[in-house]
């Protein structure tokens, strides 16, 4: 048998091998202390995942603490593989997003792919069954061919996973900038349904209770993905390839509806997805939950490989696989259900007393080290932060304001720039309508399911303008809870709960981890505001290259409770001769705004305001609006301001135009100020809608004539709404064909 | 009336079929792929989804499932037989169905409301509908291409066996076929999915006449003989 040749405890050490895999001299030597002694091979192998940033949080830990997490609304807030709010009823939305940056940067169809996996296993672990997948997407300006392949290939990964598989890929947001070149962001969430008391969770208990294996085997795809994912991007990236896992949806789906059995019987007693560092993980952290330790027998892992050593298959990162422990002597019940589903059902070890991850391969033990300091006693760094001199210049510099006469040409090149073209190309790939509950398709500012057998849904979405976080980072950071709370609020829905991605770069750096640490106060801030608890996440950091980091790029996913199906109101005008109403004053905040990025070529300058209970407020009166039957369409104004919200909200339903007229200079037709909307309402239900929102300006009224006018103080505006739609719809198609 | 659902590995639009003949007044049970008969059901629906992946090629492993034969009995006794998307796919592999499904012209997958015309409504599944009619109903597809020689598409056209069209360009499929039914009328498959087109909360209930079509047919067939 061909045996590989291992380094030596003693040569780990002295050759500095721990470097190799991601742990620092510091880290090594702490190592050392806990163990009293040198580790080997796997068990550095072992440390250097868990202590990556990807599993252990440890530059993220301190100031994820901000955050609020509680809330009568919260079933299950962070630390499990998804968070969940109560939806009444006795049922719960369990939910979750996850970054698949580095991965999808190097193998954008795998990377994406599995990236749809993962986030599926973290909700159906939990017991409940993925009802919709969202996605939260960054790439460049998709103005080299690489961009394009980059853009071309997640969403084909995306598709090619979340379609075999069954569940919905309902929505999500796609933003294009130079910073994200080279290195996208890929961040999926999923959103599962359960009834309350059936929710699972990953727990190793009681001494003599089996450990089991179930999916599909392990390969040696993925071998430290987690701690790749833990490094910033260079040359070298591309020779990690064999870093990122492959999936395989058909073994996804098998595992998802065994699962769904698995989860109702009494005999199991918890589960958790095998997801990054795999079955080291998955084993320490259901160990040290339940403050068991467990011991494996590594022989019995079903392996897709030859010869697998310890060390690769404790650190594989193969897709499509689940670890359950169930009562002792129960196991036929749970290897017959995967029988059916032709799946791997293994016992590969034991519940037991004492707080240790043991492992045997080939009758030597290969690793015994305390399973909590694996999972819970990590290192953790609060790294210096620096206000960055960008910011410094960005404050004090003179206000920008736009260039030149506004003319229509104005709000068709905005049409055109990618963050606000049409992402029709994109989602018609996804298939968005299985499981039939999808009443309002992406699109719209958010997507609503309806629940069968009830009169109610759930409304979703994904959100997040770096811009305005990268130029402040506190007021961005509200921004971005702010808006993603006002899709759900225009949907009708009632926000919940967030999942937050937080993609950044280097903590290691300074002003980067102000960025992050600053973000989060304003996101915890807005959260607390809002009432939208943050129930669980993820963060990924190293996100930059040689050519510099991201933005800083918390997207937050967002869950709202629709009361009753009445309630769901569509983004676009409905009906021609409803009147149109303006909600919120317009200033002139023209700094991180679409305008400025398309005339300058770059944001700069500070972004727009934020007064969080002038927000709260207006969602208040907006949703009690709704909730009355007063609103026949709501929609947020957001990037490209009024002129490109009134623009979106005639340009999805044919036949309809709108006559507007506003108390402004035209070029305020571009502003960003934020808490804006654009409601339209039938004639009868006026008076009634201005007793319940009096601050909402009537501005016009829905036409038949597809004509779009927009009349302001200096300038009488005009489009053909067919010209609009073309120019819209036909960006992104333009983009990807072409060949510069 | 009675309708079972065959649930291959990767079917997953089972519980939407399920949704949709319960919703139109049928009892419906699901039948595991690993079962030998299918006998005693007045509809078998073959769902959409991936079985088996679409590995191979999309329905060709699925077509070797022990369910199979029986289901092919019953058709041939003259049960109803509707297969949706990936269960037309099994059809047409497993020779129930004349010609095949091939990737899409532009090679991408396409989820999205298309409008269908009824070329055909005197078929046990279309009789709901008015000859012509314009129905919308969804497509989400990768492998919807229909494609037959000519000799096949002229009997097709002889025998009146086209039932559905797409009324633009869609995939490249030969006449824009959009379902077809074999020579006796009494098996369907049809790429559309009719399952998702049941509720206008959902954006159009125009797949609601084909199962009412069903139940007429079926009450028919069990009229009371006078």
């Amino acid at each position: 048998m061909l045996l590989q040749h291992e380094p030596a405890p003693e040569t780990i050490e002295t050759k500095e091998v721990y470097k190799e895999m991601g742990l620092t001299d510091d880290e090594f030597l702490t190592v050392k202390e806990i163990l009293g002694r040198r580790p080997n091979y796997t068990e550095t192998g072992l440390f250097s995942v868990m202590w990556s940033e990807h599993c252990s949080y440890k530059h993220s830990k301190n100031v994820l603490k901000k955050f609020p997490t509680q809330g009568e609304q919260v079933v299950q807030g962070p630390g499990e593989g998804a968070g969940a709010v109560d939806i009444g009823d006795g049922q719960a939305a369990v939910f979750k997003m996850e970054s698949h940056n580095h991965p999808s940067a190097v193998e954008p169809y795998e990377g994406a792919a599995t990236g749809v996996g993962g986030i599926l296993r973290d909700v159906f672990s939990m017991g409940a069954r993925p009802v919709a997948l969202l996605n939260s997407l960054r790439f460049g300006p998709l103005k080299t061919a690489r961009d394009r392949y980059l853009f071309e290939e997640v969403v084909a990964g995306i598709a090619g996973y979340g379609n075999c598989v069954g569940v919905p890929t309902v929505g999500g947001e796609i933003q294009f900038d130079p910073c994200y070149e080279e290195k996208p962001l890929m961040n999926a969430m999923c959103v599962g349904l359960i009834d309350t008391k059936d929710l699972q969770k990953g727990l190793a208990a009681g001494t003599g209770n089996t450990v089991m294996y179930i999916g599909a085997g392990t390969g040696r795809d993925g071998i430290h993905g987690a701690t790749f994912a833990s490094e910033e991007l260079s040359e070298e990236s591309e020779s990690k390839r064999p870093s990122v896992q492959v999936g395989d949806p058909f073994a996804e789906k098998r595992v998802l509806e065994a699962c769904m059995e698995i989860v109702q019987e009494d005999a199991l007693i918890g589960i958790q997805d095998m997801g990054a560092a795999g079955l080291t993980s998955s084993s320490a952290e259901m160990a040290s939950k339940a403050g068991y330790g467990i011991e494996m027998n590594l022989d019995h892992v079903p392996q897709r490989e030859k010869d697998m050593t310890a060390y690769e298959m404790m650190l594989s990162e193969s897709q499509e696989r689940m670890l359950i422990v169930v009562k002792q002597g129960e196991e036929k019940t749970f290897k017959d259900i995967c029988a059916y589903w032709n799946l791997h059902a293994e016992i590969i070890g034991t519940v037991i007393e004492e707080p240790r991850l043991r492992l045997t391969h080939h009758g030597d033990v290969v690793a015994d080290v305390p399973v909590d300091s694996l999972a819970e006693d990590g290192p953790v760094y609060s790294p210096e932060k620096q206000v960055p001199a960008y910011y410094e210049t960005f404050q004090s510099q003179p206000t920008w304001n736009p260039e030149g006469e506004v003319t229509e040409d104005w709000l068709t090149s905005l049409l055109q720039q990618p963050t606000l073209a049409s992402k029709e190309w994109v989602y018609d790939q996804y298939d968005y309508m299985v499981q039939t509950n999808t009443v309002v398709a992406p699109g719209a500012d958010a997507v609503v399911l309806r629940l069968k057998g009830y009169d109610k849904g759930i409304a979703l979405t994904t959100d997040g303008n770096s811009r305005y976080i990268y130029m402040d980072p506190e007021t961005g950071g509200k921004i971005a809870v702010a808006e993603a709370a006002r899709n759900i609020v225009v949907s009708g829905g009632v926000p919940l709960g967030i999942t937050d991605c937080l993609n950044y770069g280097s903590p290691e750096k300074p002003e980067i981890f102000w960025q992050l640490d600053t973000s989060i106060t304003g996101m915890s801030e807005a959260a607390a505001v809002l009432n939208t608890p943050v129930v669980g996440g993820n963060v990924s950091l190293y996100n930059e290259t040689a050519a510099g980091a991201v933005y800083p790029t918390p997207v937050i996913g967002m869950v709202g409770k629709v009361e009753k199906l009445a309630h769901i109101t569509p983004s676009a005008f409905t009906a021609a001769g409803d009147r149109i109403y303006v909600l919120g004053e317009t200033q002139a905040e023209f700094e991180g705004s679409e305008l400025q990025q398309m005339q300058m070529g770059a944001v700069s300058g500070r972004p727009p305001a934020l007064d969080l209970e002038k927000e709260a407020n207006r969602q208040h009166q907006l949703t009690a609006a709704i909730q009355a039957g007063m609103v026949a369409s709501a929609h947020d104004v957001s990037e490209g301001g009024l002129a490109a919200a009134l623009a979106e909200s005639v340009m999805t339903t044919e036949g309809l135009g709108a006559d507007v007229s506003l108390d402004m200079h035209a070029e305020l037709l571009f502003s960003e100020t934020q808490s804006r909307f654009i409601v339209s309402v039938k004639a009868e239900d006026a008076e009634t809608f201005e007793s319940i929102v009096p601050e909402a300006v009537n501005a016009g009224i829905v036409t038949a004539d597809e004509q779009l006018y927009i009349n302001t103080t200096d300038k009488a505006l005009s489009w053909r709404v067919q010209q609009l739609r073309e120019v819209w719809k036909g960006a992104i198609p333009c983009m990807v064909k072409s060949k510069g | 009336m009675k309708a079972a659902v065959i649930v291959f590995p990767g079917s997953n639009c089972d519980m939407d079929m399920q949704h949709a003949l319960q919703l139109a007044g049928m009892e419906v049970e699901f039948v595991r792929h690993t079962e030998t008969s299918v006998a005693g059901f007045d509809l078998i629906a073959l769902p959409g989804g991936f079985s088996y992946g679409d590995y191979l090629r999309s329905g060709a492993i699925a077509r070797f499932a022990p369910v199979m034969e029986s289901v092919k009995e019953q058709a041939d006794k003259g049960t109803l037989v509707l297969g949706v998307c990936n269960g037309f796919q099994v059809l047409t592999e497993a020779g129930m169905l004349p010609g095949a499904l091939k990737r899409n012209d532009g090679l991408k997958f396409i989820c999205r409301p298309v409008a269908l015309t009824v070329e055909n409504e005197q078929t046990p599944f279309t009789s709901a509908y008015e000859q012509g009619e314009t129905a919308v109903i969804p497509v989400a597809h990768g492998d919807g291409c229909y494609f037959a020689d000519d000799e096949t598409i002229a009997a097709l056209k002889a025998n009146r066996q086209i039932v559905f069209t797409y009324q633009s360009e869609l995939n490249g499929s030969k006449e824009a076929i959009a379902g077809i039914t074999n020579e006796r009328g009494n098996v369907l498959g049809m790429m559309p999915h009719p399952e998702r087109a049941v509720e206008a909360l959902l954006g159009s209930s125009d797949g609601a006449p084909l199962f009412d079509a069903m139940i007429k047919h079926w009450r028919e067939a069990h009229a009371p003989a006078t």
